[in-house]
């Protein structure tokens, strides 16, 4: 097992040279990186905004029950909900999420392509197809995800505030109050961080698990598979080492 | 020209080509036969280097194939064109997109010198009109046809052929193998075709290799094949009953 792990490994690292060479045209990768975009971004957009509402609703109806009593004051729910969401919760639920969809798709999408033999044929013709298939999708991921989850991060705060005030528990003054409250802007910046490493890990991640499939529809469903559980697996470990390395 | 000198091609233990030497000429559709597991697909896959040989030498003209610099097989890539036996068409593009794709890859084309190459090569497979389709609407026959167009226009020197009547009808074969056979003429270009169409060998089979297990049984022209008495190619010819009960029947 840890040789094919150390074997998966070293060649993932040895793929990331054929991706950065660019061959062909440049423009050829900015279209397909505008498709990549659109895909990505407006494609997940109602997924995002939909989890977001109800991440924003639980973390804020959650935190109340929990901390309830009188003794900590109403608008200290406001700014929990959105250290939360900024710091923690909009970014990595939204990244699994999107390993889920975006993920999958790529791997298979990519999967797809090297079974019916459009790799073999864009190989014949010239095109360095690591580079060609994978790039624009990473550079697409970096400049939407990190969109998706600011969004998302103000979706969750507007989605505690409906649970909460909408709903009688708290006041609008004490739960604005709270958003207000001890506002730091270095968490935005973790967030920042966050979801940029979290896009390049699902994006490369099931861009290799599509690219290096073998094998006919069972094993493009492995692998698509395994581009979700791999994304998530790394996502969460690379939560952790983050949240380490940038609170020390 | 493309010449393969003592090409040998091994799967772990599974040796599937064993010494193979061969001149594919120019100007001539060149046929590889032989029964499937053969290893036709793994010699073709080395022709157009998607597989290295374990052992061996690929010639194109005078250039080792497998020992060019990476400017050398970038420029040799521009003159080789594939014909897949799945068509290989990108789904998500229309017919035109398919077709301009190696030229909005590697050329510096304007858009109106690509736009005349694309109906120039539409045309010349009698596909004019279904630019603006996807790979999905159009029949396998018309798809095929879209693949020789991608595969000719860059103006190739080698073309390469996998099985291209396979899922064809009769009818639909013929025509494919006679625009196959035809563009090879016009475009005096080196034509390498995998199949196992009986029909394909004996009516565009310029020079034939057969392979049997690996390696080469019997090469020869159209022409010699009913006379030889090659067993190998012998059996290969009259594998179905029905060109066997034929054959008897014209003996009688």
């Amino acid at each position: 097992m840890i040789s094919r792990l150390l074997y998966h490994l070293g060649r993932y690292i040895e793929w990331h040279a054929q991706i950065y060479k660019i061959q062909g045209s440049w423009k050829m990768y900015y279209k397909e990186t505008l498709r990549q975009m659109y895909d990505i971004g407006i494609g997940s957009l109602t997924i995002v905004l939909i989890i977001s509402v109800f991440i924003g609703a639980v973390t804020a109806i959650q935190i109340s029950y929990q901390l309830g009593g009188g003794l900590i004051p109403d608008y200290y729910i406001g700014y929990i909900v959105r250290d939360m969401t900024i710091i923690e919760l909009a970014v990595t639920f939204t990244c699994l999420v999107l390993a889920g969809k975006v993920g999958s798709n790529m791997a298979a999408e990519i999967g797809g392509m090297r079974q019916k033999e459009h790799i073999d044929a864009m190989e014949i013709m010239g095109v360095n197809t690591s580079s060609y298939l994978v790039l624009p999708k990473i550079i697409a991921a970096l400049f939407t995800i990190p969109l998706l989850v600011f969004l998302a991060a103000f979706v969750s705060i507007v989605g505690g505030y409906l649970a909460t005030v909408g709903t009688g528990m708290f006041t609008h003054a004490s739960y604005t109050k709270g958003l207000r409250t001890y506002f730091d802007s270095y968490n935005i910046f973790m967030m920042f961080i966050k979801s940029v490493t979290f896009a390049y890990i699902l994006t490369s991640v099931s861009c290799y698990q599509g690219y290096f499939v073998k094998g006919g529809s069972i094993e493009l469903g492995q692998a698509s598979t395994r581009a979700v559980v791999y994304s998530d697996i790394l996502i969460l470990v690379f939560d952790y080492l983050i949240a380490v390395v940038l609170t020390i | 020209m493309i010449k393969i000198s003592n090409i040998h091609k091994s799967f772990g233990e599974n040796e599937v080509l064993k010494g193979i030497d061969f001149v594919f000429e120019q100007g001539k559709t060149n046929l590889i036969i032989g029964k499937s597991g053969a290893g036709k697909t793994v010699l073709l896959k080395i022709l157009v280097g998607l597989f290295k040989p374990s052992k061996g030498t690929v010639l194109y003209s005078d250039l080792d194939f497998f020992n060019l610099t990476k400017k050398q097989l970038t420029e040799l890539r521009k003159e080789v064109g594939m014909l897949f036996q799945g068509n290989a068409l990108f789904d998500s593009m229309t017919v035109e997109e398919n077709i301009r794709f190696p030229m909005d890859m590697f050329t510096s084309m304007t858009t109106k010198e690509k736009q005349m190459n694309v109906n120039r090569v539409l045309e010349r497979v009698s596909m004019t009109g279904i630019n603006a389709k996807f790979p999905s609407e159009i029949s396998g026959g018309m798809q095929k046809r879209v693949g020789i167009a991608r595969a000719i226009v860059l103006n190739p020197k080698y073309l390469f052929c996998d099985e291209p009547n396979s899922g064809l009808d009769p009818k639909t074969s013929i025509t494919i193998d006679d625009l196959i056979s035809q563009i090879t003429k016009e475009y005096n270009i080196t034509t390498v075709i995998n199949t196992h169409d009986m029909n394909s060998v004996m009516e565009i089979g310029d020079n034939i290799c057969l392979l049997e297990l690996g390696k080469l049984a019997w090469q020869g022209r159209k022409e010699e094949v009913l006379d030889t008495k090659n067993e190998d190619l012998h059996n290969f010819i009259f594998a179905s009953p029905f060109l066997q009960r034929l054959k008897n029947q014209a003996l009688k």
